[in-house]
């Protein structure tokens, strides 16, 4: 690999502040997005920061690089459009659990699928916060929300575990409580060719009063930590991704390198798309119209 | 002119397609015009499906009015068409299995083939192959070359190796010289002009318009009739160098066209009505964010599922009205398939140049039929118009400012990977640099000058764009107006309404927003009678022209029933209209045969057919009836009778016969 640069945090500080409450978990999320980007060596002009919908998806905004804020659940598809335009572009795409495991989650299955090369990071809060507190996909069951005042009845559905079955190549959790190991996850994310997913505990501290910096706080721990844990060992990785309870894992939980989409597609042997000149060869014109003759 | 129009009948998985295709290839090759429709449904294998190809010296814009020889590949095609052929025609048929058992007109020769005997020399034995048969016969019937015939399914055949070429060039060669030993030709004679045209889909007209004007993104779902898009840039994907996306949904597909578009790729997508529905909302983000985009809405007879393999221009309301709140775009609406390829490459540029979403709206018809088009109108250089797209920013220039106020309402644009000129694309609402002013920072004043900024866009728009014209000759009696697809129709139904002594003249209109109100009102004010001619119920165009102009058309002539306009039809109605006859919506007796023959295909079986239809008065279901006699097939006995209301078209009863 070549030399990685490192540019100081604040070349990726954007023109303004965040509007998140305070102490918001999506604060260290941020900040471990511009470690992990100047970690691995990108440049703002080379990053592109995706989002769709919801208090976690502002950040694009806070973040000097190119953005696009999308619509709700939209950002895996227009960061597809971004990645297969101009492959030589980074992009990293931010939400909420809502945003991505609620009404986008079809595009997410299908972006892991295909394993492009995007680096997904997910500030997973277990509830609609920027909508006041709804319960989210990943609520848990029993909990008490605005939109489940007697207790969810649904069960929650699991990320990194529906990561593994839909072929996501880097699959890791972090925790906005520790953004110096979210950022090595992200930077990890970013540099890996392929699909990666980073889902991310991030606190509501207004809304969700049941999944706070306290209950995690005691239930974190390091996969890196555990004496013998393989990350390519796809089965062990399961078990893992439904770990819940006194003891919830983060770090990498599976990583394999598999070719990737751009990897198999023909018209990008010849570079980026963007880069390419727009006027067709006369000679194949002639070929597309004497086909028809 | 002198033309002929060929009509091939039978069941989906004939062949149909092929043989249409061999025929119109043979007599373009000649320096022939030719047009073709295909009136199929939406099954793989059985149900009627009847091409119609119309072959002229000159250009021919529709299907017309005419059948002069039919190809009848089963019973049924033989019952429903055989009546309909002119008098000095001919019914080619496999003598094997079928027979003309219904009364045709006088001097209609019937060509009985005995196919099993002239393919026996050319096995395998394939279904397929009295097709063949019957259009080697034809090929000698209509006076065409059997030498272009044979060049043709050569090259039709060539991925198949020289054993099917040969097997085919056989077979349609033994039907050539059966037709030659037994028959007389039908009289035709052809000046051929040797001139080769392509003969080709408004589907792949405009595909090869997108890869001409630099179209390097294609995404999709498949959805019929958009998705011959979709194959043919699939199939020419490596050829062209463009990434082809199949993705999950519309929502997908809409969504990763402006990803691409915005990251600085010419990207289109394409789509049905139903996918168009699910794709509105981002398109209200491409003209916010002011992303360029193509947007295709190939209609399909609605509303819902509707009938997928019909034609309709039903969903003009719904384009007009794509996404929440104000927003720049242009709508276009081709009118013939050499406009395909226009409006392709026009399309592409206005994106580029206002940056923001292009919709090209045209229709089954439109986008499936194919017919010959002068190869010069499809340069292989076009002009390609980037708009303001900067290259290099210095921190000495200043901050950049994406989506700054400007006088035009265009900003300076930058590509992702450019050097000190980011900036967050946002569908929040945003002040110059993209700063959201939606939350914290909402502000009334910078929110007024952000939306005129983007909507002035369209008045450059609109001036880039040329007016609409009147077709014909100044002060006619009768002014028909039309949109999109309907031009060839409209024009020929004109011609018509001339010859026969009403005089008319035509205004077709393209591009549908912006809309040219001032010419369109200066246009309109001197129409004697003008009659809105559109292919949906509600008269959907008629009410947005009285929006844009405050002209109220005289008449309507609207069609619903999936199949497409006919020049003879149109011109009928028009003179209907002129000598103030109400249109009645009554059942017609062709119509009471269809029901009759629905009745038939649901419930019944292939044995009967619909035989004799009387109309009858007084009866218990509180209006006339068509009394449709369903006879069997070989005998002609009467199995029963079907009566269908007139008015409702209700089938009423049905009545076995004892």
């Amino acid at each position: 690999m070549a030399t990685v640069v490192e540019l100081p945090i604040h070349s990726f500080e954007g023109i303004v502040d965040p509007d998140w409450c305070p102490g918001c978990g999506d604060f260290g999320v941020l900040k471990a997005v511009k470690m992990g980007a100047s970690k691995a060596g990108v440049l703002p002009k080379d990053l592109v920061v995706v989002s769709g919908i919801g208090c976690s998806s502002n950040l694009p905004g806070y973040v000097h690089s190119y953005g696009v804020h999308s619509l709700h659940g939209r950002a895996v598809a227009v960061a597809t459009g971004i990645k297969l335009a101009n492959t030589d572009l980074k992009v990293v795409i931010t939400g909420g659990d809502g945003d991505g495991y609620g009404i986008g989650i079809g595009h997410f299955i299908h972006a892991m699928r295909r394993n492009l090369d995007l680096t997904y990071v997910v500030m997973d809060n277990q509830i609609y916060g920027l909508t006041t507190g709804q319960a989210s996909p990943t609520t848990m069951k029993d909990a008490r929300t605005k939109s489940t005042p007697y207790g969810n009845v649904e069960m929650p559905l699991s990320p990194l575990a529906l990561a593994l079955v839909s072929g996501a190549t880097y699959i890791a959790r972090g925790y906005s409580g520790e953004p110096n190991h979210l950022a090595d996850l992200i930077a990890g994310g970013i540099q890996h060719h392929g699909f990666s997913l980073i889902d991310v505990f991030s606190p509501c501290v207004t809304y969700n009063k049941l999944n706070t910096y306290a209950y995690f706080k005691k239930r974190v721990y390091r996969l890196e930590d555990e004496k013998g844990y393989d990350t390519s060992n796809a089965k062990a990785a399961m078990e893992k991704a439904n770990e819940w309870g006194d003891r919830i894992p983060i770090g990498v939980a599976y990583k394999s390198e598999q070719p990737t989409y751009e990897d198999s597609v023909a018209a990008f042997k010849k570079g980026p798309l963007a880069h390419q000149s727009m006027q067709i060869d006369k000679g194949v014109f002639q070929t597309l119209i004497d086909e028809n003759m | 002119m002198n033309e002929v129009t060929v009509g091939i009948g039978g069941a989906a998985g004939d062949g149909i397609d092929k043989s249409g295709d061999t025929l119109a290839k043979s007599c373009s090759r000649s320096g022939l015009h030719a047009y073709a429709f295909n009136s199929y449904q939406s099954v793989i294998r059985g149900g009627h499906i009847w091409l119609k190809l119309r072959v002229g010296e000159e250009k021919v814009q529709t299907q017309g009015d005419h059948l002069n020889a039919l190809i009848a590949l089963n019973q049924d095609s033989i019952e429903r068409h055989a009546p309909s052929v002119e008098s000095g025609g001919a019914i080619l048929f496999n003598a094997d299995k079928l027979k003309v058992n219904i009364p045709i007109r006088d001097n209609v020769l019937t060509v009985p083939l005995p196919v099993s005997q002239l393919t026996k020399p050319f096995p395998p034995a394939a279904p397929v192959m009295q097709n063949t048969v019957a259009l080697g016969a034809l090929v000698f019937l209509l006076g065409m070359e059997f030498e272009i015939t044979k060049e043709v399914l050569g090259d039709t055949f060539k991925h198949k190796g020289q054993g099917v070429i040969d097997q085919n060039v056989g077979v349609a060669r033994a039907g050539y010289d059966y037709a030659k030993e037994h028959f007389v030709p039908l009289g035709y004679k052809w000046t051929f002009s040797r001139k080769r045209r392509p003969f080709l889909t408004g589907n792949e007209a405009l595909s090869i318009g997108a890869v001409a004007a630099g179209c390097r993104f294609y995404s999709a779902y498949p959805m019929t009739p958009a998705s011959g898009i979709l194959t043919w840039m699939a199939d020419h994907a490596d050829r062209c160098g463009v990434v082809v996306k199949q993705m999950e949904d519309e929502l997908a597909v809409a969504n990763v066209a402006i990803g691409a578009g915005y990251a600085g790729t010419r990207a289109m997508c394409a789509t049905s009505g139903g996918g168009f529905a699910l794709m509105t909302e981002a398109i209200g983000m491409a003209g916010m964010i002011e992303a360029p985009v193509v947007f295709v809405e190939v209609q399909r007879g609605g509303p819902s599922t509707g009938i997928p393999t019909k034609t309709e221009q039903a969903d003009l309301n719904q384009v007009y009205g794509a996404s929440q709140g104000d927003f720049p775009r242009a709508i276009i609406a081709p009118t013939n398939t050499r406009d395909c390829f226009d409006s392709a490459v026009e399309s592409f540029n206005l994106a580029d140049k206002y940056q923001l979403p292009v919709i090209i709206i045209t229709d089954l018809q439109l986008s499936e039929h194919p017919e010959t088009v002068d190869p010069e109108f499809f340069p292989s250089k076009v002009p390609i118009d980037r708009g303001e797209i900067v290259s290099e920013w210095k921190a000495t220039d200043g901050k950049f400012k994406r989506y700054q106020f400007t006088k035009s309402g265009v900003s300076p644009r930058a590509l992702p990977g450019t050097a000190e000129t980011m900036y967050t694309a946002a569908t929040d609402d945003h002040d110059e640099t993209g700063v959201l002013i939606s939350d914290v920072f909402c502000n009334s004043a910078v929110r007024r000058k952000v939306a005129e900024k983007r909507m002035k866009k369209m008045d450059l728009v609109l001036r880039d764009l040329p007016a609409p014209k009147l077709e014909g000759k100044a002060g006619a009696e009768v002014t028909l107006i039309g949109w999109g697809s309907s031009e060839g129709v409209i024009r020929e139904a004109v011609q018509q309404l001339n010859a026969s002594g009403l005089s008319a003249n035509n205004i077709q209109f393209k591009y549908l927003l912006p809309f040219h109100s001032k010419e369109a009102i200066e246009l309109l004010k001197n129409c004697k009678r003008t009659i809105c001619v559109e292919m949906n119920s509600t008269g959907q165009f008629a009410r947005h022209l009285r929006a844009e102009t405050g002209h109220s058309v005289s008449a309507q002539i609207l069609k619903y029933d999936g199949e497409p306009f006919e020049p003879g039809d149109v011109a009928a109605q028009v003179r209907a209209i002129v000598k103030g006859e109400k249109r009645s919506l009554d059942v017609t007796e062709a119509e009471a045969r269809e029901i009759g023959y629905h009745h038939v295909r649901v419930y019944m079986n292939e044995e009967v057919r619909p035989g004799a239809i009387t109309k009858v008065g007084a009866n218990g279901y509180g209006e006339p009836v068509w009394q449709v006699e369903i006879v069997n097939r070989d005998s002609g006995t009467k199995a029963g009778e079907l009566l269908v209301g007139v008015e409702t078209g209700s089938t009423h009863s049905w009545k076995p016969a004892n």
